[in-house]
Formats: structure tokens, C-alpha cells, sequence
């Protein structure tokens, strides 16, 4: 199995024990100390430079093996006796053989061995122990004991062809030392590359329990997701239910409730028989408040059908002049029996927009009905439009003229004098069915539904609603924003 | 713990656990101080700036046991802040016992109660039942004001199922006492379930002693783990049941 990449998709994700044992073994290794290598925890480079600095200080070769026999890093000379040697034939052997058995030379359970080489040259064999293991080893040599004052006789026996003469003059050029001082280089040595070894180590640790961290970090990341994602969609699901019952039952509602209308219609009408004052009153009534039921379930059906984005504009050019004043004659009557002042501000000029003028009109409607509803006797009501223009100049103030008062949105202002809104409820108030004060609902009347259309209604003109304090100092002001393209 | 039967090497894990700055590296480096170089190696830790671990500290300490068995001993320190939950989760995985250091401080009552808490739900994540691994409790810092009283210690430890030790870590006092403590209670138990005193023929019951020699303890290292209020580490009986 590959190892999963952190970008695997979610449904992917191997569950946490999984995951676990997988970093388990990685860390339990690093931690625990197994399968500690030293070509892991060091840097051959910088291994180099230590043995070439070692070499230049004590002017002795260094190698350096790992556990499995590969080198690792060294810094030697050619030695002259040795080249010489390395001429003959048999001298050749001889040194092959020599340099095989110390390569392979294990430094044994104390660490420390030495070989002899037949030239009477010693090599140095030393362990690199690293928290109770061997990683490898370190050879130090050739070089000559102090002890060795002559040619010994193995050299001069190992080939024919030596000529002691020779032998004489280049075996001295091989660097002397005493047994004691190998041994306080070897120490110190072991010392470096432990310190080196540790570094290493704690860097390798770091760096994998880092990824280690990122990586369970990213998985719990991912459950989390997942629960995240299956909650919306139950949310979307419940949602979409929601606007379906919405739908459905503002139909069913619908249906009887024309009948109802109808017939209460006929009865004052007299067709079923002329009524006296007192049940004409009564008729009256039951077809008043039908009317208003039939105007609560029309609002709900456009929320669903705006909810669940089935709401379709019959889009044209809107003059929104004309949508104004015919709201404001609509609500004249009402305004005049509550004492209201209702008036329409326009601008001399008005383009047209792109949208749904029924649509429109029911926008502004709501809008002024609020208004008026909530603004006590002798308070004002008014519809106020206004066009932006374009505040930008072109880039090279080529043309300016014409840019500067091009209109780029249309506003319409509606102001009141009513009870007001406060600033902490007036990003709550486009939500479908809320109510700044929920008893204000029976004083008032109203679904609440009123303002969440708007806003729906708006945006899908591309436009915005917002809310402020009126600047007169008492009421509010709603501005519905149409940019014109 | 692993078991390598071929070089008979057993190696256990021990996490010291506990909320931020409650001193869990504060143990670690008085243990280092206070045993002998010849048993233990370096400490290593992993430390930001501002003396909060980074993600763990690590203390190997190594023993030649009689019968040929060799132990290796890994402590570590978990990073205590809330946020590196999923660091501490997976230094705990593999642990074969946990010190729970918590903070004596009045004040911090509720980080320890919430430290506890991460502790058992990382170990569920992990596949281990708190129940069943060896755990001993020290509250550390005894010498600050403030702190919960050595009665109310006391009291409490009686009615828990765990040893329970007192330490001012950055003294090094109480700090031998819970890691043999802790030492002891691991071995019963893996012993227990893995028959090593037969494996290997070691003594169990001089065994932790025989450690405690090797690292360089001085005093008797059974009066050093008897300091414990509650439950004897030996036998997880609570002292007031013993006869």
C-alpha cells in the first residue's frame, strides 16, 4: 500500500488507528533507537571535513565505515613505503590482503582493536557507538609505533624483490606515534562524532515528529470536515424540505380559501337572497379577513419560491418614476385615515432599469406599507429617488465631462418618522419571519415574511437593501440600491 | 516496549504527561543530574524559546540486568500547552506507563483536571485503557504557596487506585522517588503479562533495586518508591488495606 498523500481525497482518509501504527513504527524507530543509521544522522560532507581536519591536526589517515561496511568519508595519503610495496608482486598482495582484514576489522565488544600490518605500521579500529549501538567504525592508520626503530624483518621477507636499502628510506616517512596518543585521538574522535551523531539524531527527530504532528494534525483536520460537510447537507436537505412544505401547504391553503372568498363575495352581492345590514356586516368581515389571509399566503409562497430560487421575473424596462407614484396613490387612502403625510420626491430625469415591474412595485409597496404602519399620527412618510453618478474620472481626464455625470445606480429612499429600528436589530430584520419585537406583531400585524421578500426581490434585480436611522432623528430610512449598467 | 529476544534487549517507554509548565522537563533534567553518566545518555530536548517544549524531551538510560537481559529505559516529556494535542497523542503512543505530573498550585486545579483528561482520551485514541497501564501521579512544585494542602493530598491519593508522590522537580526532590515508582509498577506489570523474570531469570523483586544501583542511586531505592501516599507501586494495593 502506497503511503497516502496529504491530499488524498477525504473518503480516502484511513481511519485513525491506521494512520497511528504507520507513524508508530516510523517514530517507535527513531525514538526507540532502532534502525538508527549512521548515513542518516550525519552529513558525508561535513564527515569529510572532520577527517581532513583530524588528518592535518595528527597527520594520521581516518576512515570512516558504516555498520555495513560502506565508507563513509576518509582523508589519507599515499604512503611512500606503501607505493613501493605496491610495485612488487607478491608486496602487492601482501598490502591487499592487509587492507581487506582491516576493513573488515570489527572493533569488538570494548570498541578498540589494533591490527599490525607486516611493515610494522599499526591501523587503529574504533567503534561509533551511538546510544548503546554500533553505527560503524573509524581506522585510524597506518602509522608507525615509536617502538619501531628498524626495518622489521616481515617487510623484508615479504617479497624478493625488496631492497632493504630502500625499505630503509621510505618506511621512516610513514607518521610516528606513540600507542597512548592514538588512543587519546581515537577518544577524541569518538567524542566529536557522538556530539555530531546527537545533533543529527535530534534534527532527524524533530523534523519527522514534525511531519509526524502536521500530518495527524491535517487527519483530524479531515474528520472534522467530513462532520462538517455531512451537516450541511443534512442542513441543505432540511432546508430544501422546508421551502417544499412551504410550497405545498401555502397551495392547499390557497385552493379553499378562494372558494371561501368567492362565495362570501356572492352572498353580499345578494345572489343568494338579499341580506339584512347585520349579516352583510358579518359577510363583509369574513371576506375582509379572507382577503388578508389570502395576502399572508401569497407572501409565503413567494418566500418558498424565492427560497427555492423557482421565483422567475417577467423582465423589461421598468421606469421606477411611474412604479412609485403608483404605490404612493395605493397607499394614499390609508395614509390620509391614519393622518400620515405620504409623499413621492423625484428627479427630473429617471432612467429606466431591467426588472419585474409587479415585482417592483410589491418591493416598494412592502416598503411603504411598513413605513406607514409603524409611523404615528401627524409623522411623514416619503419616497425619495435619486440617481448616483459616476465619481471616477476616465484614466487620462480625456473626455471627463462626459464621465462625471453619467448615473450609475438609482436609489429610492423610504423615510419615516415611525417608532424606529434599533442598531443592533438591523442586520437580523431581513430574515424571513423576524420581528423586532415580537408583541409588536399583534399591535401591528404582519408575518414578518415582508422584508425577507424584499431583499430576495432586490437582489434578484442585482440590487441591495439597507437599513439606517432616519437623519431627521426619529424613524428609519430603508435604501434599495439598482446599479445601472 | 519492544522485546529483541535474539539480542535479549527489552526496551520500555515511559511518558511523564501533565499541563503546560507543570515541570514534566523539570524531572527529566533533575534525573539527569542526579544519576550517573554510566547508565544514562544524553538529554535531549526540544525546546522553543520560551522554555515550552517543542515536542518532547527525551532521556535514554540503559542497564545490563542479571541474566543477560539488557533494558533500555526511554523517558519522555509530552509539550503541555492544549494546542499540541495531536504531539502529545502520538509520543504516547507505544508507552508502557505514564507519570502524571501535575501542578500543586490552587490556581491550577482546572489545567490539571483538563490535562487528565487529554491524557485518557489520547490513550483511547492510541488503543490503551488508562486503567490498565502503570500510572503514578507527582505533584510538583510543593514549595510554592498557594498549593493544595498535604492533607487534602493525602486523603485523596487514599481513595485512588494510583501511587501518588510529592516533588519540587527543579530541587530534585520526589523526582527519584516517581520514576522508580513508576519503574517498579511497569515492570510488575509487563512482568505480569510477559513472564520476563522466567525469560531471562532476573529476580523481579530485587530487580528495580538492581537498576536504581546501576544508575547510581544512593539511598535504598525501596524507601525511595515507599514515599508514595496511596497505593503501594509494588503490589497496586492500596496501603490501608495492607495488613
Amino acid at each position: 500500500m502506497s503511503t497516502p498523500s496529504p491530499f488524498d481525497e477525504p473518503e480516502t482518509i484511513p481511519n485513525a488507528r491506521s494512520i497511528a501504527k504507520r507513524e508508530e513504527s516510523a517514530l517507535d524507530a527513531l525514538t526507540l533507537g532502532h534502525g538508527l543509521r549512521l548515513e542518516d544522522l550525519v552529513d558525508r560532507e561535513a564527515l569529510s571535513e572532520v577527517c581532513k581536519s583530524f588528518f592535518m591536526l595528527f597527520g594520521i589517515p581516518v576512515r570512516i565505515y558504516a555498520q555495513d561496511g560502506q565508507m563513509l568519508a576518509d582523508a589519507v595519503q599515499d604512503q611512500a613505503i606503501c607505493s613501493y610495496l605496491q610495485g612488487l608482486r607478491d608486496g602487492r598482495a601482501a598490502c591487499g590482503a592487509t587492507v581487506a582484514a582491516v576493513k573488515g576489522g570489527d572493533p569488538g565488544p570494548t570498541g578498540d582493536a589494533t591490527h599490525p600490518c607486516f611493515t610494522g605500521a599499526m591501523y587503529r579500529i574504533v567503534g561509533l557507538d551511538y546510544d548503546g549501538r554500533r553505527l560503524g567504525r573509524v581506522i585510524l592508520g597506518p602509522y608507525l609505533p615509536l617502538e619501531v626503530k628498524e626495518v622489521p624483518r616481515s617487510l623484508l621477507k615479504i617479497d624478493s624483490g625488496v631492497d632493504p636499502d630502500k625499505a630503509k628510506e621510505l618506511l621512516p616517512k610513514m607518521p610516528r606515534a606513540r600507542a597512548d596518543t592514538v588512543t587519546r585521538i581515537a577518544k577524541h574522535l569518538q567524542a566529536v562524532l557522538d556530539l555530531i551523531l546527537f545533533s543529527g539524531h535530534r534534527a532527524l527527530l524533530t523534523s519527522q515528529m514534525h511531519l509526524a504532528s502536521v500530518r495527524e494534525s491535517y487527519r483530524e483536520l479531515q474528520e472534522r470536515n467530513l462532520k462538517l460537510t455531512e451537516s450541511y447537507e443534512k442542513l441543505k436537505e432540511l432546508d430544501r424540505l422546508k421551502s417544499n412544505f412551504l410550497a405545498t401547504v401555502s397551495h392547499e391553503l390557497r385552493t379553499p380559501l378562494t372558494s371561501i372568498l368567492g362565495y362570501s363575495e356572492m352572498l353580499s352581492e345578494g345572489i343568494a337572497g338579499s341580506l339584512n345590514p347585520e349579516q352583510l356586516e358579518f359577510v363583509g368581515t369574513i371576506r375582509e379577513k379572507g382577503e388578508q389571509l389570502l395576502a399572508l399566503i401569497k407572501s409565503l409562497l413567494d418566500q418558498s419560491k424565492l427560497e427555492s430560487g423557482t421565483l422567475s421575473l417577467a423582465m423589461g424596462d421598468v421606469a421606477l418614476a411611474d412604479v412609485l407614484r403608483d404605490v404612493a396613490s395605493t397607499l394614499l387612502p390609508a395614509a390620509k385615515r391614519k393622518g400620515v403625510e405620504l409623499s413621492v420626491k423625484l428627479p427630473p430625469y429617471l432612467p429606466n432599469i431591467r426588472g419585474d415591474a409587479e415585482r417592483l412595485r410589491q418591493v416598494f409597496l412592502n416598503l411603504a406599507e411598513n413605513a406607514l404602519k409603524f409611523t404615528e399620527t401627524s409623522g411623514s412618510v416619503k419616497l425619495i429617488a435619486t440617481t448616483e453618478t459616476s465619481t471616477e474620472p476616465p484614466e487620462d481626464d480625456v473626455g471627463f465631462v462626459l464621465f462625471a455625470s453619467r448615473p450609475t445606480a438609482i436609489l429610492v429612499r423610504v423615510e419615516d418618522t415611525g417608532i424606529g429600528i434599533p442598531p443592533s436589530e438591523r442586520g437580523k430584520i431581513f430574515d424571513a419571519f423576524y420581528q423586532v419585537d415580537g408583541s409588536s406583531t399583534r399591535e401591528h400585524g404582519g408575518t414578518g415574511l415582508g422584508l425577507s421578500i424584499v431583499k430576495r426581490i432586490v437582489e434578484m434585480h442585482g440590487g441591495s437593501v439597507t437599513v439606517d436611522a432616519n437623519a431627521a432623528g426619529r424613524g428609519t430610512v430603508f435604501t434599495v440600491r439598482f446599479p445601472l449598467n | 516496549m519492544q522485546l529483541d529476544f535474539v539480542a535479549r534487549e527489552l526496551t520500555i517507554k515511559l511518558v511523564y504527561y501533565g499541563p503546560a509548565l507543570s515541570g514534566k522537563t523539570s524531572n527529566l533534567q533533575a534525573l539527569h543530574r542526579l544519576t550517573s553518566d554510566a547508565s544514562r545518555g544524553r538529554l535531549m530536548t526540544l525546546e522553543t524559546r520560551d522554555d515550552r517544549t517543542l515536542f518532547f524531551d527525551l532521556l535514554p538510560l540503559a542497564f545490563k540486568a542479571e541474566g543477560d537481559l539488557s533494558l533500555r529505559i526511554k523517558l519522555f516529556t509530552v509539550p503541555g500547552q492544549v494546542i499540541h494535542s495531536s504531539t502529545r497523542r502520538l509520543v504516547l503512543q507505544g508507552a508502557d506507563g505514564v507519570a502524571f505530573i501535575a501542578d500543586s498550585q490552587l490556581s491550577e486545579t482546572e489545567n490539571n483536571r483538563v490535562a487528565f483528561l487529554d491524557l485518557r482520551q489520547n490513550l483511547k485514541d492510541n488503543g490503551l485503557d488508562l486503567k490498565k497501564l502503570p500510572l503514578v501521579i507527582q505533584f510538583n512544585k510543593r514549595d510554592l504557596q498557594a498549593i493544595r494542602p498535604d492533607e487534602e493530598i493525602g486523603d485523596l491519593a487514599r481513595h485512588g487506585r494510583e501511587p501518588v508522590y510529592k516533588a519540587i522537580a527543579t530541587r530534585g526532590e520526589g523526582v527519584l522517588e516517581t520514576f522508580l515508582g513508576l519503574l517498579a509498577l511497569t515492570w510488575t506489570r509487563l512482568d505480569a503479562e510477559h513472564d520476563f523474570s522466567n525469560k531471562f531469570r532476573v529476580r523481579s523483586d530485587t530487580f528495580v533495586a538492581a537498576l536504581a544501583k546501576q544508575l547510581g542511586v544512593t539511598g535504598d531505592p525501596q524507601r525511595l518508591i515507599d514515599a508514595a501516599v496511596g497505593v503501594d507501586p509494588r503490589s497496586s494495593v492500596r496501603k490501608e488495606q495492607v495488613p
